[in-house]
């Protein structure tokens, strides 16, 4: 029998750690049946987290959710006595295995299977046969950029730009006298809502490293660079070692397979900007200065890192690459819609019921990944919205939630693919807060190179504040408008172009929310903190003291079983009486 | 403000050793130099424009545009604060607010006895548990202003019996 801990970060937060040190403890005083003990990265099932994966030794699989420290001895009876039942209490329920069972799993395909830290692992699931594929059988770089073609790949990172036309323009840029050509791996994932390329690098590293190998390989390069955000310290770890394990497999460095073809990888780790996810911005940064966007042309093809022909991708779109080698262009394209093919993985978070990593194929409606996979608002409260791309994305209402999974129609919503954040909210989420939200967050992350974004961010940011606390003027949404074309027209990069998406697809999808904060400074969402007030409903308190005992400003008063009241002059709005009170008395208004 | 104890400049010799002549290390540089110092100390940055022949000021600038550079040392517990998506719409809002009228400390500030500094930081990426914070590598997850301020308390209480028992 095996044992599976699940140590993504995730899990790690939740106490996978503590679980996997005692489950070590007791196996070390006794294991005569000599079970192993393993790790694998994210599962990808958050809401579920800590999770031990129990295997027969027919494969059957017993997932235990939620496990704690305290637990171990229980699995540790049930797995010795050969008597799994003894866990049951611990079993996933059926529901909550849907998550998984309605998923199609191609980037993450290895993701909570195999040991990361295990190139045997990986080698025993079909690893690096795509690129030995392609050394022993002579495929030529563009064999290998036909069948990315054919599988109608596109960037994951948010653009959505080909990667076959990407690959093609650099295998023709044409290298100087030193013939360097370089592949990046773009894994800075800054929307702050979207964890899938951490899940993919610390789950599945040498997937990655196999996938920059084919690109490297297509494109004529001989040194490859993954810049990873500095935030993700696990990630980093994980991967330097398999980046070890393949260069003493002989699957990095010289000669690979025995083959013509060589070619280094290296980690650098970036130090937190979000502006990095732009391509010229995380050459400027590769080369140890401020990530400044460069003016676009030349693109990265003709004079990218060092000047040199450079391609860049993200870790999610050379997840995929191995996997189309090996299947075929075809099979990868069977999946998907007309102009999006094969699938995307998408953080599910919120106020969803099932939070974590989802991948669908392209074509999946909004409503099957929300309500199909993730089991709807949690609390049973409304849907209200769903933010997608993050801060450069927008957020798509309740009558747009058949949508499908799609560039262009995510695009036609206002929203964009992004990179796959999935933030979802029910109708305790002010989206004027929200919008604010992503204002003040480009606003903080504009570079400062170009004018329209430095300061038409500020000026955005300064009306959303002014409108959240009660002071926006007749005319506000107007000038927003105005100063969201502006910097669109206006920003040198992706970064300025897309930072009014969240604020236009506000005034698109919720105006009246905006003009209820304008005109009758008014938050129907009960979120701004200046513009609510508590208190509490005397025919529903029953004078429990729970919100008093709660209160850290002593601003609720009132006798033992009799009702209470919340002197306003003194309420911080902390919230905390309406956790508190469990007759649903405390009133937001 | 705090005195600060003189720094050891000798501490960051192997990474310029190894560094200083490779083009486009500058950011590597300062990552090994904070990992040394825990802030980024002016004297360390003077050196390293000198051994990498670099104007000074592209050095601060390098250093003041990334988000992981401190030119300020921290204090023993620095609270990081997540301010994703999930954990703004999960209420982060209310757990700043709680942080700063329990320690007095607004965003990038320390508390004068040098005990917290509270950072916000990007997505830690622990979105299913939001709102969260991570203090010293610990995670704390499903957060509410009242919780967050009895976890500072109890940091705080164990420090000071740590302090007694001196």
């Amino acid at each position: 029998m095996r044992i599976i801990v699940g140590e993504g970060s995730c899990g790690l937060a939740a106490g996978a750690g503590a679980v996997h040190t005692a489950l070590e403890a007791l196996f070390a005083q006794s294991n005569p049946d000599g079970v192993e003990l393993g790790i694998t990265g994210c599962i990808g099932m958050c809401f579920l987290e800590p999770i031990v994966d129990v295997y027969e030794d027919d494969g059957t699989l017993h997932r235990l959710v939620k496990v704690q420290a305290k637990d171990a001895q229980t699995i540790y009876d049930a797995v010795t006595s050969g008597d799994l039942s003894l866990a049951d209490k611990l079993l996933i329920s059926p529901e909550d295995e849907q998550f998984l069972a309605k998923q199609t799993r191609v980037a993450l395909r290895h993701c909570g299977v195999i040991d990361p830290e295990s190139i045997d692992d990986y080698l025993a699931n079909g690893g690096y046969q795509a690129i030995a594929k392609v050394l022993a059988t002579g495929m030529s770089q563009e064999d290998v950029i036909e069948q990315i073609d054919i599988a109608g790949l596109r960037g994951r990172g948010g653009a959505g730009f080909s990667t076959a036309f990407k690959w093609r323009a650099a295998r023709d840029a044409k290298a100087d006298e030193t013939g360097q050509k370089y592949l990046i791996c773009n894994a800075d994932e800054g929307d702050p809502g979207a964890f899938m390329d951490r899940a993919v690098i610390e789950g599945d590293p040498h997937s990655l490293i196999e996938g920059m190998l084919i690109g490297a390989y297509s494109i004529g390069a001989s040194e490859a660079i993954v810049y990873v955000r500095a935030e993700y310290p696990l990630a980093i770890t994980r991967l330097r070692k398999a980046i070890a394990d393949a260069t003493e497999r002989g699957y990095l460095g010289e000669h690979i397979c025995g083959s013509d073809f060589s070619c280094t990888l290296r980690i650098k780790a970036g130090a937190g900007a979000f502006v990095c996810g732009e391509e010229t911005a995380l050459i400027e940064s590769l080369e140890g200065k401020r990530g400044m966007p460069r003016l676009k042309p030349p693109f990265p093809a003709q004079a990218g890192y060092w000047l040199k022909p450079s391609n860049i991708n993200n870790v999610e779109t050379y997840a995929n690459v191995a996997w189309i080698i090996k299947h075929g262009g075809e099979a990868f394209a069977a999946m998907g819609t007309e102009n999006s093919k094969g699938t995307k993985v998408f953080a599910l978070s919120g106020k969803i019921a099932r939070g974590g990593l989802v991948e669908v194929p392209m074509g999946t409606t909004l409503r099957e990944v929300i309500f199909g996979i993730g089991g709807g608002i949690r609390d049973g409260r409304e849907f209200k919205a769903v933010q997608l791309g993050g801060p450069s994305g927008g957020c798509v209402p309740a009558s747009k939630l058949d949508t499908v999974i799609d560039y262009n129609e995510l695009a036609a919503t206002g929203a964009i693919m992004g990179s796959g954040g999935m933030v979802v909210m029910d109708e305790s989420t002010c989206m004027v807060s929200m919008a604010r939200f992503f204002l003040d967050f480009t606003a903080k992350e504009s570079c400062g190179k170009c004018t329209h974004c430095r300061l038409g961010t500020k000026r955005m940011l300064e009306i959303l504040d002014r409108i959240v606390t009660g002071k926006g003027e007749a005319g506000d949404i107007e000038k927003l408008e105005d100063l969201c074309y502006a910097i669109k027209d206006g920003a040198l990069c992706g970064l300025g172009q897309t930072a009014p998406n969240p604020v236009l697809t506000t005034i698109r999808y919720f105006r009246d929310e905006l003009e209820a904060h304008i005109d009758e400074h008014r938050c129907p969402a009960g979120e701004c903190r200046e513009l609510i007030s508590y208190s509490i409903d005397k025919t529903k308190c029953i004078g429990c003291t729970a919100c008093a005992r709660q209160c850290p400003v002593g601003a609720i008063a009132g006798e033992r079983k009799s009702p209470h009241q919340i002197d306003p002059a003194l309420c911080i709005k902390c919230g905390n009486c309406k956790t508190a009170c469990r007759f649903g008395a405390v009133q937001v208004a | 403000m705090q005195t600060l104890a003189p720094v050891d400049l000798s501490l960051i010799e192997p990474t310029l050793d190894t560094y200083a002549d490779v083009p486009g290390s500058l950011i590597t540089i300062l990552q090994e130099t904070q990992e040394t110092y825990g802030y980024l100390p002016m004297e360390a940055m003077e050196l390293i424009a000198e051994r990498t022949n670099t104007p000074i000021a592209t050095i601060v600038g390098v250093a003041t545009f990334y988000a992981q550079f401190r030119l300020e040392p921290v204090g023993k517990h620095l609270i990081m604060l997540c301010q994703g998506t999930a954990c703004h719409v999960n209420g982060s809002e209310l757990i700043s607010a709680a942080i700063t009228d329990e320690l007095g400390i607004e965003d990038g500030g320390t508390t004068d006895d040098g005990l917290f500094s509270l950072k916000h930081v990007a997505c830690l990426g622990c979105c299913s548990l939001s709102p969260v914070m991570m203090i010293n590598g610990n995670t704390y997850g499903s957060l509410t202003p009242d919780k967050a301020r009895k976890i500072l308390r109890e940091l705080a209480a164990e420090n000071a019996e740590g302090g007694e028992a001196q």
